[in-house]
């Protein structure tokens, strides 16, 4: 799997490398800053792009802009922004470009847990979603959200279901029967007022749909 | 706007200022008359000396009575004087406003015959007394010119039959005019700026150093912020990106040691810490110089704190920017007040509402007196001006009045009164009984509110709600 990082911290970027290369990705290109990214994707073609957020020169959201763009130019290019902080308006954009397909918003700290990050870089580029489970955490709290409706355990699928994980790993996770997770799954979907799917992607489309309209 | 100033105008002569110019004009006449009638009495025993001195010729007992006389004068004078001259200043200074919009305060401040202030309005009391007549002489021989020239025209209209002549007096008469209208101004303005210089002090040297403390203060503010500022971007292009490379090497290491081994343990237990501190890290950054508040302006920051906050908490806030010092204030109140909800109030629900509000209608209370029997003022600050516009339950000092807790931190009275404001309130369901004696953090925020020229005000009776206002000059 080809892969272009971009990040304007040398430490960081090259720990990112070494991280990607340690769990089988081909990091083809690590650049330090948006402009390097559009044109090593340019040239590289790659499956995932890993990008900080906030680059040089204005350090905001140059890294959101370009990714943002990126995948307006290249429909189906999986991307993934590492961000130090939450920030909701910038993870609804992103979460709204593409149709929220191979989409993913995490935290820098996810980096720390090395084999569980790996993983979500790779359901990203298989085409999935994955927001980071602290933007999920917020997002809950909300007293005002129809959220507040779930059940502690319907929260907890919903948030590992936002990470992209498959009926059978939530099943795992928490410790139930697959068909109890479906179960769960319907009714916190029904409570959301959102169409009951199989599709795994599908309902994840759906609960960023949902998670996005908070903005 | 001075009168000197305003007949510089084009528009002078159709404006209210040549008839205040006329005014101001007469109304000197009339003074420097009363005042030669007040002079009188001191006078009057001066000029008798000098009456007998001529008509002695030197002889031994007129020269005595001369000289006595003449002491009488001077001792009279001497005593009158003074009070008289500083009677009169203050009339002039009154009058003053017909000539000069500007204020004008008093100079006088020390002894009678000590202060400097006497003396110049004893000047002033010769330049009314002999300069004014000379001018308004002066003046008086032009306005009879033009007042007399249509009785000529009568006058010659009846004794000769050329209308060229008739004419050219009838319009020699309407030239005069704006010419007497500007003259009365030009020596009314001066005798004006005259009197300005003698009579009135310059602004309170004290309310100017206020309004430099006052600046330097929000320059301090503004140094604060910019420093916070850095201190943040520094932590977060070194210490944050260090410590992100750092936990996730030895997230790397400790796939690579068998599990269960020694090695694996301590490495394990590392890579927990350094996560732990990465969190620690983000609030300590988030605490000093939030991002979000700089880059997504203060709706986007607040609903941030909203959704970090383990209550619940309901956000109504207007989009829009303003200055960094009135985001930063308004940022740290409501990030203040979800934590005194948190930990203080045990609170369930918040609601923060962030509104720019207009000119205030002048509403009721004006100049609001302090919060009422149950107010508690912070020393070194003054309560806040009057209501604001009442867009909230709470009422400055309104709550005080009735024996409960009303508390009132305040800037400079209510701000700039008229000009727009931001208003933040943050309003908990808590236990209420906020005292800003007992922490600083409330005094802090009311100071940092002062120093962006706003104010804060609280309420918090027991048993709740508190509600926690601040109000900040913004130009948007």
């Amino acid at each position: 799997m080809r892969v272009v990082i971009a990040e304007d911290s040398v430490l960081f970027r090259e720990g990112l490398a070494g991280l990607l290369a340690r769990f089988g990705f081909d990091v083809v290109a690590a650049v330090g800053d948006a402009g390097a990214l559009v044109a090593a994707v340019g040239e590289t073609a790659p499956d995932l792009v890993v990008t900080d957020v906030r680059m040089p020169p204005g350090f905001t959201d140059e890294g959101l802009r370009a990714a943002v763009a990126l995948r307006a130019a290249h429909p189906g290019l999986a991307v993934v922004a590492l961000s130090q902080y939450v920030q909701h308006s910038y993870a609804g954009e992103l979460l709204g470009s593409g149709a929220g397909r191979a989409i993913g918003y995490l935290l820098k700290d996810r980096v720390a847990d090395v084999a569980e990050f790996a993983g979500m870089l790779r359901r990203v580029a298989e085409g999935g979603t994955v927001v980071d489970p602290e933007v999920v955490r917020q997002l809950m709290l909300r007293g005002r959200d129809p959220l507040a409706r779930l059940s502690a355990r319907e929260r907890e699928v919903l948030a590992l279901l936002a990470e992209g994980h498959s009926n059978a790993a939530i099943a795992r996770t928490i410790g139930l029967t697959e068909a109890g997770v479906v179960k769960h799954i319907g009714s916190l979907l029904a409570k959301l007022g959102l169409p009951v799917n199989d599709d795994t992607n599908r309902r994840v489309l759906a609960v960023l749909t949902y998670l996005r309209s908070q903005q | 706007m001075t009168l000197l100033r305003a007949a510089t105008r084009p528009r002078f002569l159709v404006s209210a200022w040549p008839w205040r110019g006329i005014a101001y004009t007469t109304t000197t006449a009339v003074a420097a008359g009363l005042l030669w009638l007040a002079l009188a009495a001191p006078v009057a025993p001066l000029a008798l000396a000098v009456a007998v001195l001529r008509a002695g010729r030197w002889a031994g007992g007129s020269v005595a009575g001369a000289a006595a006389l003449g002491l009488l004068g001077v001792g009279l004078l001497a005593l009158v004087g003074p009070r008289l001259a500083l009677a009169v200043a203050g009339v002039e200074r009154w009058r003053l406003r017909l000539a000069d919009d500007a204020p004008a305060p008093a100079r006088h401040r020390g002894g009678l015959y000590t202060d400097p202030a006497t003396w110049r309005a004893v000047a002033y009391l010769v330049l009314l007394g002999v300069a004014a007549p000379v001018w308004l002489g002066a003046l008086a021989l032009v306005g009879l010119l033009v007042a007399s020239t249509p009785v000529a025209v009568h006058h010659r209209v009846a004794i000769m039959d050329s209308t060229g002549n008739v004419a050219g007096r009838a319009a020699l008469g309407l030239l005069l005019v704006p010419i007497l209208l500007y003259l009365a101004a030009a020596l009314g303005g001066a005798h004006a700026a005259l009197a300005r210089q003698l009579l009135c002090g310059e602004p309170d040297p004290a309310s100017a150093e206020l309004v430099e403390v006052t600046r330097s203060r929000a320059r301090l503010a503004d140094a604060f912020d910019a420093e916070r500022h850095r201190i943040e971007r520094d932590l977060h292009d070194i210490a944050q990106q260090r410590l992100a490379s750092l936990t996730m090497q030895l997230g790397l290491a400790k796939l690579d040691l068998p599990a269960g081994s020694p090695a694996a343990d301590a490495v394990g237990s590392a890579h927990e810490q350094a996560k732990a501190l990465m969190v620690e890290l983000r609030d300590l950054i988030r605490g000093i110089s939030p991002r979000t508040l700089r880059e997504l302006g203060l709706r986007a920051a607040v609903e941030e704190l909203a959704a970090a906050s383990p209550l619940r908490v309901r956000v109504d806030a207007d989009p829009g920017r303003f200055a960094p010092a009135v985001e930063t204030v308004a940022y740290a109140t409501v990030s203040e007040a979800l934590a005194n909800a948190v930990k203080h109030a045990g609170a369930g629900e918040v609601t923060v509402t962030v509104r720019t509000v207009g000119r205030r209608p002048g509403g009721p209370g004006g100049p609001g007196g302090p919060g009422g029997p149950g107010g508690v003022g912070l020393p070194g600050l003054r309560p806040g001006g009057g209501n604001g516009d009442g867009s909230s339950g709470l009422r400055p000092g309104g709550r005080g009045s009735d024996g409960s807790s009303g508390l009132r931190l305040g800037g400079r009275g209510g701000g700039r009164p008229g000009g727009r404001r931001l208003a933040v309130e943050v309003r908990d369901d808590g236990r209420g009984g906020a005292d800003p004696a007992r922490g600083s953090g409330l005094t802090g925020l009311a100071d940092r509110a002062a120093a962006a020229g706003g104010r804060l005000l609280i309420s918090s009776p027991p048993g709740g709600p508190t509600i926690l206002r601040v109000e900040l000059p913004c130009a948007s």
